[in-house]
């Protein structure tokens, strides 16, 4: 009985993290994937998206302190750090990146700096999110 | 019984291609780790064989270190130690390996960028396992594409021979010694080189390309401008201690293949020589010694990709009759390596026309291989469409010494030597030839056709025009006497494989090759019975021994298993479905798709073989080996005629292969 109910728990927040556009579809794909081979592959490309990703934001938090900005510098970090929140669905921190990208683009320095802020908070949102996500997907299966 | 028979060909055919696309050998290259995890797990759940790869050199250095090791790549655009498009035009220069563009840029210049430096698809990132499950297809179109590029060189090169002939105002063989002369000459040129250095291959150190090497070279290069720019001068303009003008003419020859590619457009005829060289140079890239060696051959055989026509066609008819002709054609291969050393031996040639079919017999049986193996570039395709060509020859070049002892039947004989290999090539020829006319490609292609066709025919009929030719051929062959050829009964009989007994016995349970192996006899009652097993025996156990594949495949001469059928089959069907896509016409193009596909796959595991073995040493072998028996006979030919630079220029490559420097 609590079981179902903290399975059904666990799929309303699963939703809403659609719902809210935290997700989009490539998780739904990255959760087509997981199989007998690997129960957990989700959460290992999640594991390892944040802990590679992290590297990056370092590099484009040094990056923009850089008094002129390297825009180029910038974008192509930023071009990295898209591709692989793409690839995990991370839909708002994509949104984030896109916006930095044309703000590196149209040589705003004041609007990467803005956009990088609102880029660390939605990226910070997201991993506290699939932590717990994940931490209740395993009590679930328990 | 034909019906069984076909139905069990049609399993054979559907088994392989239903594998396919698993154990595809896919290279993924990208620097950001979750991305390639991924994609890896993509892959394999597409059941692809997957290397990972997170930085472009690495995978440049896996590339060149297992040279054949990869069916397709995928690389990240953005690399940091690599920009993706130069690891791109590497492996377009390389390797000639199709690779998928991806990035998470969608913008039209990125994508653009892709393609004009010859990536074969570009996806946006993140990517989705729908798109990777068909990826497989550009492999396949790759394949198909270098047939293309080899056939229409080769019609190019043949129209070119047709018009030298016609200003001859005559079919002598001499016109024809003329041109083979000519591409021979030409070949000398720009090919040795390539051949020489693959030779040696164990002793030289080859040259690595490194990125400011080659920048250099095509700083160089566009110096001189491409039209102009000759290894010789490029060399003294790189002025790299240590480079040979050979090393430079090897890199030349892929660069304008490179080139060639990005620009993605046919050569026309007029351009006969760029033509002619990037044909051969599509196969430079992706193949090891062998395979140089054999396209250096196929490159100055071009004109008789007559072969490849015939054995596209055969392998149509062949599909559409159920396939078991190879089999068959096989004795015919082998009776017509044996007839010509009898015929010409005898001095028996003097008639008005034996020149013609002559000149085809030489040129044709030799370079059947060597173009094959090129096309295909591996040993396994090779070696099932080694025989399979070759077989189709075989049986036009035996309907071809039947007319030659016996002009005065002629008539007859037409009908006859359309019957045999127009059973085989009429899909093909009229397919081409029907749709006449319109494009300049097709223009090539019919002028092929009929060179191709001429080649048997003018020995008949010489000053026939070429493009009447062929039509009337085709439309009246099929009505003429040999129905039976190409309707499934005969077929079913042979895939039963009684090879062996049959070669001598002859053919007693089809019915439409019996009449023609009657008539051969009719013409030529003296002959027969020198189309003995041995030689069978023979040329098929080298080719066996020497591939390495695995009994099963091969099963003796007896060829009796189904298996073996059916991976001939698929073998010539290649042929047949490249030729099928080409001409967009449909009807059964998913057969010959899957069929195309077949020797793919099975070709991936005979190539794990060849990587064992240190070097493509067995390959080697089998062609030295097979080609060693018939020295003999091309010896007897190279001093029966001048024409016959083809023939003669095998045995050079051969030979020099024997005998590395």
């Amino acid at each position: 009985m609590e079981k179902t109910q903290l399975r059904r728990q666990l799929a309303n927040i699963r939703q809403s993290l659609f719902d809210q556009g935290f997700l989009d579809e490539q998780f739904v794909q990255l959760e087509e994937l997981q199989d007998d081979a690997n129960p957990n592959f989700v959460e290992e490309i999640v594991t390892l998206y944040y802990r590679d990703s992290s590297r990056l934001i370092l590099s484009i938090e040094q990056a923009l302190q850089k008094s002129p900005l390297d825009f180029n510098k910038l974008d192509a970090l930023m071009h990295q750090f898209k591709g692989s929140s793409s690839s995990i669905g991370a839909k708002k921190v994509k949104a984030e990146s896109t916006q930095l990208r044309e703000y590196c683009k149209a040589g705003s320095g004041e609007g990467c700096l803005r956009t990088f802020q609102q880029l660390k908070k939605e990226y910070t949102t997201l991993r506290k999110k699939l932590e717990a996500y994940f931490q209740m997907k395993m009590d679930s299966t328990r | 019984m034909s019906t069984a028979s076909s139905s069990s060909v049609r399993k054979a055919g559907e088994a392989v291609p239903d594998q396919f696309p698993a154990g595809l050998r896919v290279l993924v290259v990208d620097d950001d780790p979750t991305c390639l995890m991924i994609l890896e797990k993509m892959l394999r759940i597409c059941r692809y064989e997957v290397t990972n790869c997170s930085r472009a050199e690495d995978a440049l250095s896996l590339l060149r270190q297992y040279k054949n090791g990869f069916d397709i790549v995928l690389s990240d655009v953005h690399m940091p130690d690599m920009d993706g498009f130069k690891l791109l035009e590497y492996i377009g220069l390389e390797m000639d390996l199709p690779v998928i563009m991806m990035s998470v840029d969608d913008g039209k210049n990125v994508v653009m960028k892709g393609v004009t430096h010859g990536a074969c698809d570009y996806l946006i990132k993140p990517v989705r396992i729908e798109a990777l499950k068909n990826i497989w297809q550009h492999v396949v179109r790759k394949r198909k594409n270098e047939w293309k590029d080899l056939e229409q060189s080769g019609c190019v090169d043949d129209a070119d021979r047709q018009q030298k002939t016609n200003e001859d105002a005559d079919y002598s063989s001499s016109a024809n010694e003329g041109s083979w002369r000519n591409s021979k000459r030409r070949k000398d040129d720009v090919e040795d080189p390539e051949e020489r250095d693959d030779s040696s291959t164990l002793k030289k150190p080859r040259v690595v390309w490194s990125v400011e090497l080659h920048q250099q070279f095509v700083a160089a290069v566009n110096q001189l401008g491409i039209d102009k720019a000759v290894p010789k001068k490029i060399l003294e303009l790189m002025n790299v201690p240590g480079l040979t003008r050979e090393n430079v003419a090897s890199h030349l020859q892929k660069y304008r293949l490179y080139l060639r590619r990005l620009s993605g457009i046919t050569q026309h005829q007029s351009n006969l020589n760029n033509t002619f060289m990037s044909a051969q140079d599509a196969f430079v890239p992706s193949m090891n010694g062998l395979d140089l060696q054999t396209l250096a051959a196929a490159g100055q055989l071009q004109p008789q990709s007559l072969a490849t026509l015939q054995a596209a066609g055969f392998g149509r008819s062949t599909a559409k009759s159920g396939m078991p002709m190879p089999l068959v054609d096989q004795r015919n291969h082998i009776f017509s390596f044996e007839n010509p050393k009898l015929r010409f031996g005898d001095g028996q040639q003097p008639h008005l026309n034996g020149n013609k079919p002559m000149n085809l017999l030489h040129g044709i049986p030799t370079t059947m291989e060597p173009k094959q193996l090129a096309n295909l570039q591996h040993s396994a395709q090779s070696h099932g469409n080694m025989t399979m060509q070759v077989s189709a020859q075989g049986s036009q070049s035996s309907s071809q010494l039947m007319q030659t002892p016996q002009p005065q039947a002629r008539a007859q004989i037409l009908n006859e030597s359309t019957s045999t290999s127009v059973t085989r090539l009429p899909p093909t020829m009229q397919q081409s030839i029907l749709p006449n006319g319109t494009t300049g490609a097709v223009l090539a292609r019919n002028e092929f056709a009929n060179n191709s066709r001429g080649g048997g025919y003018n020995l008949v009929s010489p000053p026939s025009t070429m493009l009447n030719f062929p039509l009337n051929q085709t439309a009246e062959l099929p009505g003429n006497s040999f129905p039976l050829q190409s309707t499934p009964g005969m077929s079913s009989i042979v895939p039963k494989g009684r090879f062996p007994d049959e070669v001598n016995s002859d053919i007693k349970g089809s019915e439409g090759f019996v009449s023609s192996y009657d008539m051969f006899r009719d013409l030529h009652p003296q002959k027969p019975h020198d189309w003995d097993l041995q030689h069978v025996g023979l040329t098929f156990d080298t080719s066996q021994g020497s591939l390495d594949i695995p009994p099963s495949a091969f099963a003796h001469q007896g060829y009796a298993s189904s298996e073996q059928n059916g991976q001939n089959r698929n073998a010539s069907t290649a042929g047949k479905a490249m030729f099928l896509l080409e001409e967009g016409s449909d009807n059964g193009n998913a057969q010959s798709v899957g069929h195309q596909l077949n020797p793919l796959f099975v070709d991936g595991s005979v190539r794990v073989k060849a990587e064992r073995a240190p070097d493509t040493g067995s390959q080697i072998d089998l062609f030295s080996d097979h080609f060693g028996q018939e020295d003999l006979m091309s010896a007897l030919l190279k001093q029966q005629q001048g024409s016959i630079a083809t023939a003669e220029s095998e045995l050079e490559w051969v030979f020099h292969h024997n005998t590395p420097v």
